[in-house]
């Protein structure tokens, strides 16, 4: 007993005395607590500091890892000439697993212990999700969110901080929904969707045009790595052209699952999902070796493509993209993802740069909105920013893969979400530009 | 000698609420003084330690494995965000917590019926099969509960009455992720306190007895059922917190939070901080918290790229793991408290008699205690010590 009471001495004194050092506190709450504003956090006279969370490791990461990898070759490129503005671009990039719940912990870090400017290029359609309301409510840009879904560019009201990149869902299923209406009426179309935004968006697009030619639809669980159901399904409904909108995994599954039952449609597998790069090393390896792991693998596929790639090196950009990769770079071969994360981070500095010597939040926003649509680059198709759209690029061109390159079927056509928006041919010249001499964008 | 027992009791629970308001104010002066992102690091901690403070006591004090705690948080994730669906939503967080538990009690009552009939390996699949089975249901019920991209959680203003009172004592403003913390630990002291009576109670001696030694339990008049079902229960409302504060912290409730991992990372915890132990489940958690980040940190500044900086972490991880086991097998706090108790009987030695347990309220196994409360244990020998980790 009397151990007990020897015991506590000690505690209560170390309360009393903690009670007090907490209690030393002010009387009411201020409530003007608005200060003049000092500079946006990341940014200094001559840094901007910006981060990214991506899959470095765990499923989604073959591929989407190289992304910021791209981007920071190219960040190094143009601080090696002096930066923008006279800042130089500090890139911190987080590995979140593709799993929203590590997104929101590493989001949290970027924007509350790194005090990041904004994000750039971030992955991922459910693990943005997540932490675009926490970066909006916070005022942290979402700039060229990696994803097609439509929610970074549709509700501006609610997520004014928020901006797409790549193509939406919906549009890439319109423009492929026309071109099979137009070019192959006869049809019996199966479409292959996984199961969130990106089939849902991509199933809206393609019904506006080819819903009497659909005959079966089959969706698959992302994680679910077993999708014989599903290609049983489409096989049994005779589905002659399969319309695909899955990452690149399933690509491989499906070709694989469609090798060993025997059925042999028209694959048309949506851009997300059609690195031949990519999908060739899957197969060889999903198959233990069983198929060969050639980019012509996937000989036959359509697909869309908005930015230029490696089957195409005689492009300036490509050109450019190779240059800095092979000064910047950090080892291995300039792949697809690379210059995906490039051509991201080549419209960011685009973005600096129209915001100005005086780089606010605010500023980068506004100027994103005002000029984003006219700014040259490496996608086909401009951008659709604007005041009231936050969408990114506004259209695809329809190939075919012979080889690991695209042939070109089309031209490149533009449109925008919703029934009302016609496709039209681009005639903004987009896809013939060329990047400035120096390789880094001029306002 | 009824009245010194009852006496005793009292005593017990007084040390609790004096250790639970030592706490507070440690709490108070932590999270005032660090930044909004260690906040919100420490929000995760918390989740974490009041999951794996409902597992040790299920684990340690009552022998039944849980590979299943992960699902249950799930149920009280989703829960709390069902209830929390946009800012109309008036609910108080106290009451959305509550909620939380009491929806996960009635699964972990179905859940314990059913594992009170298994042992072992068998309760172990078993509650595999619920971790796996969980996420699927949210997948399942896409349009209810959100499918793979899980359900918002939208944290309601801060009540004005709070911001005031807070600022009337620390003298800051209160931001949203100190205020998430503050709601955080505030949950973890009441669940520790409620888990801690419970353990050094008639409720814990019956688990403890069951644990040790089910026949011998069983002539004793200890109902096994009962007592296995009652800690399934206990174990799992303080996943269903967990769960809440989790969704609270993380501002979403979606599957990929919810996998195996978890499960698992809450039994490394208990295993790294020491079985049985509420101090031990904390460690654990503090640092499967806040190892990754460090390791990443150290890494990024040693030079390597930020993709071998990434794959550092799970190394490091498995490698402290595997030192803890190599190292202290009762895990830190059962190690440390071990070898406390063998410095304290070497110095005992010379004197003729051994003083006489603590009392009967905290007779048995040291280690399985749920409170590192070293006043407590400072009566019993080393050999109760390594009995209570043998389990």
């Amino acid at each position: 007993m009397t151990r007990h009471i020897r015991g506590t001495g000690p505690l209560v004194a170390t309360l009393a005395a903690a009670l007090a050092l907490t209690a030393c506190g002010a009387g009411g709450r201020d409530s003007s607590d608005g200060e003049a504003a000092a500079a946006d956090p990341g940014v200094t006279e001559d840094t901007v500091t910006i981060g990214g969370t991506f899959p470095l490791t765990g499923v989604a990461a073959p591929g989407y890892s190289e992304i910021p990898t791209g981007a920071q070759a190219y960040f190094d490129f143009v601080n090696e000439q002096g930066g923008v503005h006279g800042r130089q671009i500090d890139y911190i990039v987080k590995d979140d697993g593709y799993n929203p719940t590590n997104t929101s912990t590493v989001t949290n870090e970027l924007v509350l212990k790194e005090e990041v400017f904004a994000t750039v290029g971030s992955l991922g359609t459910p693990t943005q999700a997540s932490v675009a309301d926490y970066l909006n409510d916070e005022g942290v840009p979402q700039l060229m969110v990696s994803s097609g879904s439509l929610q970074w560019g549709d509700d501006v009201e609610n997520r004014p901080m928020t901006f797409g990149w790549q193509p939406d869902y919906e549009i890439e299923g319109k423009i492929i929904g026309q071109w099979v209406a137009e070019n192959m009426p006869d049809a019996k179309v199966g479409l292959f969707l996984q199961d969130d935004d990106l089939g849902e968006d991509a199933e809206k697009g393609v019904r506006q045009f080819v819903d009497d030619q659909i005959v079966a639809v089959e969706r698959y669980t992302s994680g679910n790595t077993d999708v014989a159901p599903q290609i049983s399904g489409l096989q049994a409904a005779k589905a002659d052209l399969v319309l695909a909108f899955n990452t690149p995994s399933y690509t491989a599954l499906s070709q694989l699952v469609a090798l060993k039952t025997g059925y042999k449609p028209k694959w048309f597998y949506a851009n997300i999902g059609s690195d031949p790069a990519l999908v060739g090393s899957l197969l060889e390896r999903f198959s233990e070796g069983a198929v060969a792991g050639s980019s012509s693998a996937l000989d036959g596929v359509l697909t869309t493509e908005y930015i230029p790639g490696i089957d195409s090196p005689e492009d300036p950009w490509v050109q450019l993209w190779q240059k800095v990769w092979d000064e910047h770079g950090e080892g291995g071969e300039l792949t697809n993802y690379r210059i995906y994360g490039m051509s991201q981070a080549y419209a960011f500095v685009q973005a600096l740069e129209a915001a100005g010597e005086d780089l606010t939040r605010e500023g980068l926003v506004e100027a994103i909105e005002e000029q984003g649509a006219d700014w040259e680059g490496p996608q086909l198709a401009p951008f659709r920013y604007s005041a009231d759209s936050h969408m990114g690029i506004a259209g695809v061109r329809v190939v075919e893969l012979k080889g690991g390159k695209g042939e070109d079927l089309t031209d490149v056509l533009v449109t925008d979400i919703g029934e009302d928006a016609e496709i039209t041919t681009d005639d903004s010249g987009q896809a013939d530009d060329a990047p400035p001499e120096s390789g880094v964008p001029t306002s | 000698m009824r009245a010194r027992i009852s006496s005793l009791r009292d005593h017990v629970l007084a040390r609790h609420l004096a250790a639970a308001l030592l706490g507070l104010v440690v709490v108070v002066m932590v999270l005032e003084s660090v930044s909004d992102y260690r906040n919100t690091q420490l929000a995760s901690m918390a989740y974490l330690g009041i999951a794996a403070g409902g597992l040790t006591v299920l684990t340690g004090l009552n022998g039944q494995l849980s590979l299943g705690h992960g699902a249950l948080m799930a149920i009280g994730a989703y829960t709390s965000a069902l209830l929390l669906p946009d800012n109309e939503s008036s609910l108080p967080l106290s009451v959305v917590v509550l909620v939380a538990v009491v929806v996960t009690l009635a699964v972990g009552a179905a859940v314990g019926l059913a594992a009170a009939r298994l042992h072992g390996p068998y309760l172990a699949g078993a509650t595999l099969a619920l971790a796996v089975a969980v996420p699927g249901i949210a997948l399942y019920f896409k349009e209810t509960l959100g499918g793979e991209q899980g359900l918002r959680v939208v944290m309601p203003d801060i009540p004005v009455w709070v911001l005031d009172a807070v600022f009337f004592v620390t003298g800051q403003d209160l931001t949203r992720s100190r205020f998430t913390a503050y709601v955080a630990w505030l949950t973890l002291i009441v669940v520790f306190v409620l888990l801690a009576n419970l353990g050094a109670g008639r409720t814990g001696r019956r688990w403890r007895a069951v644990r040790d030694d089910e026949v011998a339990a069983e002539l004793a008049g200890i109902d096994l059922g009962r007592a296995r079902v009652s800690a399934f229960m206990v174990s799992a409302a303080a996943a269903g917190a967990a769960g809440a504060i989790l969704a609270f912290t993380v501002k979403l409730a979606a599957p990929s939070a919810f996998t195996l991992t978890l499960s698992l990372t809450l039994l490394a915890a208990i295993v790294l901080g020491g079985l049985g132990s509420l101090a031990g489940a904390l460690i654990g958690a503090a640092l499967l918290t806040f190892l990754p980040s460090v390791v990443t940190d150290i890494g990024t500044d040693a030079g390597l790229s930020d993709i071998q900086a990434a794959e550092l972490a799970p190394l490091v991880y498995g490698l402290v793991m595997v030192a803890v086991i190599l190292l202290a097998p009762a895990g830190i706090v059962g190690s440390l408290r071990g070898a406390l108790l063998r410095a304290r009987a070497r110095r005992r030695t010379p004197a003729s008699a051994e003083p006489p347990a603590t009392g009967t309220t905290s007779g048995t196994g040291t280690t399985t205690d749920p409170h590192a409360d070293t006043t407590e244990t400072a009566g019993t020998t080393p050999a109760t010590t390594s009995k209570g980790t043998a389990s």
